[in-house]
């Protein structure tokens, strides 16, 4: 068979397979082919790691409680050669117990949940204000504290304004020296903790929540603390950090009140942290892929059963083929000149973090500034290696540079630049030099604005929600993307561009 | 109006780049015969023993303890040109035209010593006009004088004359003369003008500066309807010898005619451009075809030659293949 029919042959069979297999999962399996809107899904996991002390371990993890703007779809704890049981009614806490372990020790907790409350759900945290215990200051700190909630009182008129009055003092810009030395002497104590104390001492009914904040792709979160107050009739919830009021946006609480997130024994240096990934699947999909997740060896296999860090990094790669399908389709369709083949889909990838006319606006300074530079350079007559590096700690130099001037001017997505891969941006100014000084400032446009052309469309699909969920849900399309760049490789017709170039010779 | 212009530009046979990519230089130009064409010196080498006229090579200089002996390479040389291997736009390149006594003379007038040159071929191998800056070799050749006739269409530096050979038959040629636009260079979509020429004789067809047709030469003045390169079918069949020497299928030959020796291969290109197509005001396909038309391609050169000048017909008679339909 010629290689002209292989290809045709190969790129019909991907073609074939990945159409099928996606047909199979919406039609078979309800796939939702379009990203459902209504309901968000978040997947978060608690992952606890801990080094086990060679002795029995117990480890307590207080559990989300049901409540009114989120419904917990499902919940999965990985506790291999760990007995687990869950207890508590109100409070509910996983336990997983082992008699003996030794070394790193990691745990999972995972959990789905979606936006929205949940059927029947009974939410309305413990209206019962807890008593207050006086704290164990000691002699002299009790003076600085009491001074601290004095002056406090004196700037409120009531509980509420005296919380905020309080955290005002705590932290921020006008922290009052009192407070510093509460930090010192009660050494690794959180502004909450310390909050929760001092509110003790003024004789007000508080407790602690504990959460996280659902943003798509954050890993390794620290449990995000706030505290609320009880003023006789309902709870007030703050950020003692900014002194706040109320619940931030899209914060999901996983405890309130309570003694400690997280109690283990037999265990040191615990520490739990936690990813988010939000999802455009309807928790009917979701349902529909637990329950058959066992039967169907295809839902098995799939992205859905990896740790949440790695669906994060393979939700971007699975993206990555699309922007090299436009470039392609640009090179050899259209004839765009580019510089370096697939550096627009890098630039792509990192207008996707910066957001696009902050990433345009700082790509362009940092490659003219860069040009600048590089320029003189060149009348140095270095060797290539020297130079190159030379360029490339110029380009750090000045993404520092950007960095710290823009956010002393309040300008803070500038802070976004580090996203641009430093090593491409410096080559990219080399070769936009070379081909500056042989082919003319000219050329630097074509091949830079094609460049930046292709990047900009690449980032538009990148971003496109249906094709994110797509790429997502169906990663067999890579086999459909993979048989039409095929046959693009075979196309031998004219590119756009030519019928430019040579127009001239039909015109006559 | 995209599909008229690209149907129109199909029956006239313009190749494009995806399919000169494809159908020609990924099936006839195999990979490890590159590095032939694209090391100057091993170009050279395969040309002196193919017989084929390139630009004398006196001597090669790889490390700086050579230069010690560049007195004894110099002294019986009355012009030369020194060059870096692996330089780019012309950079670094230094003429001496005449001698005076030890010293050397440059075409400017300006009268330099042994120890200038030295000095000059030092930093070419230190890396200083080689593309990405890595050490390079300088090489002392025969300095190339052009026609003065021929001079007369460039305006600083020679013209030179592509021919492109496909299967050993050269079936396409331009001249491309440097202008004041082109800043010197023989490079088309700087501004060089590039003429056509007539395959079968050597003669202009038209000449083409940035998608215009010109008449005379922009700087010099002087009318390309009256230019005609001289010994014209010992160029072909250096060109068509160029195919045995590389075994490459579509290449690109650059020549120089000199004053004494005649043409003389400059640099082959296994990736030849489209632009002479655009200097013609022909498309390559019918010729490609032409070629690929015969049975047995195992010819001499001067068959191969013998048989283009012979299926294009004479240069008067108006009707040639070009001109035909596509499945003519």
């Amino acid at each position: 068979m010629s290689p002209k029919g292989q290809v045709y042959l190969f790129a019909i069979l991907f073609t074939l397979i990945g159409l099928g297999l996606t047909v199979y999962k919406v039609a078979v399996l309800h796939f939702p082919l379009l990203p459902d809107e209504e309901r968000k899904v978040w997947s978060i996991e608690a992952q606890i790691a801990f080094d086990a002390q060679d002795g029995p371990v117990t480890v307590n993890l207080a559990l989300p409680q049901p409540q009114t703007e989120y419904s917990i779809l499902d919940e999965y704890f990985a506790s291999a050669g760990y007995g687990f049981v869950v207890e508590g009614e109100l409070q509910r806490r996983a336990v997983w117990t082992r008699r003996n372990a030794i070394g790193a020790q990691t745990l999972y907790y995972r959990l789905k949940i979606a936006e929205g409350p949940a059927t029947g759900a009974q939410s309305a945290p413990p209206s019962l204000a807890p008593k207050v215990g006086s704290p164990n200051w000691g002699p002299g700190v009790r003076e600085v504290a009491s001074g601290l909630v004095r002056t406090a009182r004196e700037l409120s008129s009531d509980d509420v304004s005296f919380t905020r009055q309080l955290l005002k003092l705590m932290n921020g810009p006008s922290i009052s020296q009192d407070a510093e030395l509460l930090y010192q002497i009660s050494s690794g104590a959180s502004p909450a903790q310390l909050a929760l104390d001092l509110l003790a001492e003024a004789d007000i009914p508080a407790r602690m929540i504990r959460g996280i904040y659902l943003e798509n792709r954050l890993y390794n979160q620290r449990p995000v603390e706030l505290i609320e107050i009880h003023d006789g009739e309902q709870w007030h919830p703050f950020d003692p950090k900014t002194a706040t009021p109320g619940i931030p946006e899209n914060f999901f609480m996983w405890q309130r009140g309570g003694q400690s997130l997280l109690d283990v024994v037999g265990g040191e240096n615990s520490k739990i942290r936690f990813s988010v990934l939000g999802n455009d699947i309807s928790a009917k999909a979701v349902a529909l892929q637990e329950a058959r997740s066992d039967a169907v060896a295809l839902v098995d296999f799939n992205i859905y059963s990896l740790p949440i860090d790695n669906q994060n990094i393979f939700k971007s790669l699975l993206l990555v083929p699309i922007g090299a399908l436009v470039v392609v389709i640009f090179r050899i369709l259209v004839g765009l000149r580019t510089s370096g083949t697939f550096m627009p889909v890098l630039i792509a990838l990192a207008f996707i973090q910066t957001t696009l006319v902050t990433g345009v606006a700082i790509l362009l300074t940092l490659v003219a500034a860069g040009l600048w530079i590089r320029s003189y350079l060149s009348r140095l007559d270095l060797l290539m290696v020297a130079r190159l590096a030379a360029v490339l700690i110029t380009v750090v130099i000045l993404m520092a540079g950007f960095s710290i001037f823009s956010y002393k001017l309040g300008i803070d997505q500038v802070l976004s630049i580090t996203f641009f891969p430093m090593i491409i941006i410096a080559w990219t100014i080399e070769r936009m030099s070379i081909i500056w000084e042989e082919d003319g400032p000219r050329e630097v446009m074509i091949q830079g604005g094609g460049s930046l052309i292709v990047a900009i469309i690449a980032y538009g699909l990148m971003t496109n929600d249906l094709i994110e969920h797509l790429t997502y849900n169906f990663p067999e399309i890579l086999l459909v993307e993979l048989g039409l760049i095929l046959v693009l490789g075979q196309y031998t017709g004219y590119r756009l561009s030519e019928l430019k170039r040579f127009r001239f010779l039909v015109d006559k | 109006m995209i599909w008229k212009t690209a149907s129109a530009l199909r029956k006239k046979g313009i190749l494009g780049m995806n399919a000169r990519n494809v159908a020609y230089i990924a099936r006839y130009n195999e990979r490890r015969y590159f590095p032939l064409v694209d090391d100057k010196l091993k170009t050279k080498e395969a040309a002196r023993r193919h017989n084929i006229v390139v630009p004398e090579l006196y001597g090669v200089i790889r490390y700086t303890g050579e230069l010690r002996d560049l007195g004894q390479l110099l002294n019986p040389l009355s012009g030369f040109a020194v060059k870096p291997l692996r330089g780019s736009g012309g950079k670094g390149i230094v003429v001496i035209s005449g001698r005076e006594g030890d010293d050397f003379v440059k075409p400017s007038g300006k009268v330099v010593t042994l120890q200038d040159i030295r000095h000059d071929i030092a930093n070419i191998l230190s890396g200083v006009y080689s593309l990405g800056g890595r050490p390079d070799t300088a090489i002392i050749e025969y300095l190339v004088r052009g026609l003065p006739r021929l001079l007369h269409f460039s305006y600083e530096g020679l013209p030179d004359i592509r021919v492109i050979v496909y299967r050993g038959f050269p079936i396409m040629a331009m001249m491309r003369c440097p202008t004041h636009l082109s800043d010197g260079k023989a490079n088309l979509h700087q501004g060089a003008v590039g003429v056509g020429l007539d395959i079968r004789n050597g003669r202009a067809l038209q000449a083409v500066q940035r998608d215009y047709l010109v008449e005379h030469h922009p700087d010099t003045g002087v009318s390309f309807s009256d230019l005609a390169i001289p010994d014209w079918n010992d160029l072909l069949l250096l060109a068509a010898k160029c195919y045995d020497m590389t075994n490459l299928g579509y290449i690109g030959c650059d020549f120089v005619i000199d004053e004494s020796r005649g043409p003389m291969i400059l640099e082959l290109n296994a990736r030849p451009g489209l632009a002479v197509q655009i200097a013609n005001g022909i498309g390559l396909r019918h010729r490609l075809e032409l070629v690929d038309r015969l049975e047995h391609h195992d010819m001499h050169p001067e068959e191969r030659v013998q048989y283009i000048l012979e299926s294009l017909g004479h240069p008067d008679d108006q009707t040639t293949p070009d001109s035909a339909p596509e499945n003519g």
